[in-house]
């Protein structure tokens, strides 16, 4: 088999999966003429036509996959931008569609890119490490996630850990401060250990190998039953700054605000280091990312600047309210469609007493949840029925808006009509 | 007035899903009623202190849900309390964990706490969803509406008695939903299941205090009554399309 740099692209597919990518990408122009973004439907078109596909696809190509709870979406758009600095074609599901249609849509709009960043949803990432046999695999964190139809996460990580076990060419940047993860990666047979911190830790105070109670000291974490512990880690993010394997350190120069974006830079400047991208040349791509997928967006509306933020679950919550500048309105916003996860419970996991003092609106189909929980945390609010309530409410120059995932699809939207 | 004490056992193993809800509102109406309250939150490595007024139990994964139970019976200290007149409040995994034995991860009988006359299996598939239960009238609390996300299917025996009748939801699987025998109870509704539930915060604090309480403020009850309304009234909606 031709497996050079080269090698990949339909020109070499079987026949049968040339025809599957051809009806798979008229039926994704059919889609976008029909006003949807077609990210998808090309995928399951020629995933029916032909189940292979995605392997066939991925074949003679060099592909990162990402996956964790949180920051994939952020982080493949980072780990791309680094990686155009070697000036090549990039595949990528940059729309998030993460399962193995929104993959196989992503290489077959691409059919002569080398590269491929694919951000890959966690229960999906053995089969695809099966089937795309990748160069990288990013493990960014593993924390409770709309569990009504997640996978449990000591589950997730067991699965990570066997299907790394069966991938011996492939190498793994993980985050070593999260102990899910750290056992999960060192399964495989090359690990780049990033510490990339972690601000959740509710999922990881008993040790993913044998149970008991781990303990932990700032960053650091070891078993006191067992050889497991945190293992040594050559990417450092050290506050706003980070520290490269050769020990310098540098200002981590970032449009995206926040922790957890840091930690994806970090991460990103791993990966990219992996494809020969130095650490100045990578940076130069990081910063050129403003939004990503509508999140951190700013828009002005009538006379508010508005930057809206999403978060799913706990880790995310509790990560987003760390970005927002102090003192200005915020307003949550909360539903619990099938995408959000159905199940409210995971509000009472967020810590909502650093709201205090500022003014709280709260929206979103399922305000009455967000409500109660507000109330016990002695965080005074007002209920809003929309966002232009909400602004004419907070009277204020600037505010955040914080969603789950369908709340801040039903924002992203209003704001989009007055762009 | 005597401090409640409430000793959360296991965050470390047993909070999976929102189970610090249930701590903050058996907080917030033993305040809104003068009744000084603290929590004890015991960890997996800690000894489980036996002078506790309310014990919390939560929700949790096949491996940590063993490795609570296996801890929990060496240690001794719940089942002290337990026998001192303690009340102990379990969902989900903590529920299944006080019967004589539960499913484990890979189909094997895990030993229970035995604090509750039941035996508790692995079924399929999975319950997700909304439920609704009218409650044993004996105890007083208004018709539970909750969350339930579980595989267990349990079987009550003769000391245990059921805590409610499913309207909707699948609970203990043969109609039935949760248990209680004295004062330990425990229910498959998961996560902060006191909080849509408040009539089951206060018969918790009944017990607790061995008294009758006064009702709160009603602007105190306000949003968590509009809550219940709603979710009742969305679950009655759905059933009847």
């Amino acid at each position: 088999m031709d497996n050079s740099y080269r090698a990949g692209g339909p020109g070499r597919l079987p026949m049968r999966a040339k025809f599957a990518t051809t009806v798979g990408g008229a039926a994704a122009k059919v889609s976008r003429l029909a006003g949807r973004d077609g990210s998808v439907i090309s995928g399951i078109v020629g995933l029916r036509l032909e189940p292979e596909l995605l392997s066939m696809l991925a074949q003679g190509r060099h592909i990162v996959l990402v996956t964790g709870t949180n920051g994939k979406t952020t982080t493949t758009r980072l780990i791309t931008a680094a990686l155009k600095t070697l000036g090549q074609e990039i595949a990528s599901n940059s729309f998030g569609a993460n399962m193995d249609a929104g993959l196989t849509a992503a290489l077959s709009r691409q059919p002569d890119a080398q590269l491929a960043v694919l951000e890959t949803d966690e229960k999906y990432i053995p089969a695809t490490i099966r089937a795309t046999q990748p160069k990288v695999v990013v493990l960014l964190n593993l924390s409770r996630d709309q569990m009504d139809r997640a996978a449990e996460i000591w589950l997730l990580a067991r699965r990570w850990r066997e299907a790394l076990e069966n991938a011996p060419g492939t190498r793994v940047v993980a985050n070593a401060d999260d102990p899910l993860v750290a056992w999960a990666a060192s399964g495989a047979s090359e690990v780049t250990w990033v510490a990339a911190g972690q601000a959740w830790r509710e999922d990881s105070w008993c040790c993913p190998h044998c149970g008991s109670h781990l303990y932990r000291e700032g960053d650091d974490w070891n078993c006191h039953e067992c050889p497991n512990r945190r293992p040594p880690v050559s990417w450092v993010l050290a506050g706003e700054n980070m520290i490269d394997p050769s020990g310098q350190t540098r200002p981590i120069e970032l449009a995206l605000p926040g922790r957890a974006n840091r930690s994806n830079a970090v991460v990103a400047m791993a990966v990219a280091d992996a494809f020969g991208v130095k650490v100045p040349e990578a940076m130069r791509g990081l910063v050129t990312v403003t939004s990503v997928a509508g999140r951190y967006t700013q828009v002005t509306r009538n006379g508010t600047d508005l930057r809206l933020l999403l978060a799913k679950n706990p880790a995310g919550w509790l990560e987003a309210l760390d970005v927002m500048a102090p003192d200005v309105p915020v307003l949550l916003a909360v539903n619990a469609q099938g995408p959000d996860g159905r199940d409210t419970s995971w509000l009472w996991d967020v810590d909502y007493r650093r709201l205090r003092g500022r003014p709280v609106l709260v929206g979103g189909e399922r305000r009455m949840d967000l409500a109660v929980r507000l109330e016990a945390d002695d965080v005074p609010f007002r209920l809003v029925n929309d966002l232009d309530e909400a602004i004419s409410l907070a009277r204020s120059p600037h505010m955040e808006v914080l969603a789950n995932y369908t709340a801040f699809q039903q924002y992203r939207a209003v704001v989009g009509r007055t762009e | 007035m005597k401090t409640l004490r409430l000793v959360w056992i296991y965050p470390d193993l047993l909070s999976t899903y929102g189970d610090r809800g249930n701590v903050l509102i058996l907080e917030r109406r033993a305040r809104l009623r003068g009744i000084p309250v603290e929590t004890v939150e015991v960890k997996s490595d800690e000894k489980v202190p036996a002078d506790g007024s309310i014990y919390l139990m939560g929700g949790g994964e096949d491996l940590p849900q063993t490795l609570a139970a296996r801890r929990l019976l060496a240690d001794g200290g719940l089942h002290e309390a337990v026998r001192a007149g303690g009340v102990l409040f379990a969902v989900c995994a903590g529920y299944q964990m006080l019967g004589h034995d539960f499913g484990g991860s890979d189909g094997a009988t895990v030993q229970g706490l035995g604090l509750l006359d039941m035996r508790s299996a692995r079924a399929e598939p999975r319950s997700v969803g909304e439920i609704v239960a009218d409650v044993d009238p004996a105890l007083r609390v208004p018709r539970l509406t909750g969350f339930e996300n579980h595989q267990g299917q349990t079987q009550l025996g003769p000391r245990a008695r059921p805590l409610s009748r499913t309207l909707l939801g699948v609970g203990n699987g043969d109609g039935t939903e949760g248990a209680y025998q004295g004062k330990v109870l425990g229910t498959y509704l998961h996560g902060p299941a006191l909080v849509r539930n408040p009539g089951l915060a206060d018969l918790l604090l009944r017990w607790a205090t061995d008294s009758e309480l006064p009702a709160l403020p009603p602007e105190a009850e306000t949003l968590s009554g509009r809550l219940r309304d709603e979710r009742l009234a969305a679950v009655s909606t759905a059933a009847a399309q």
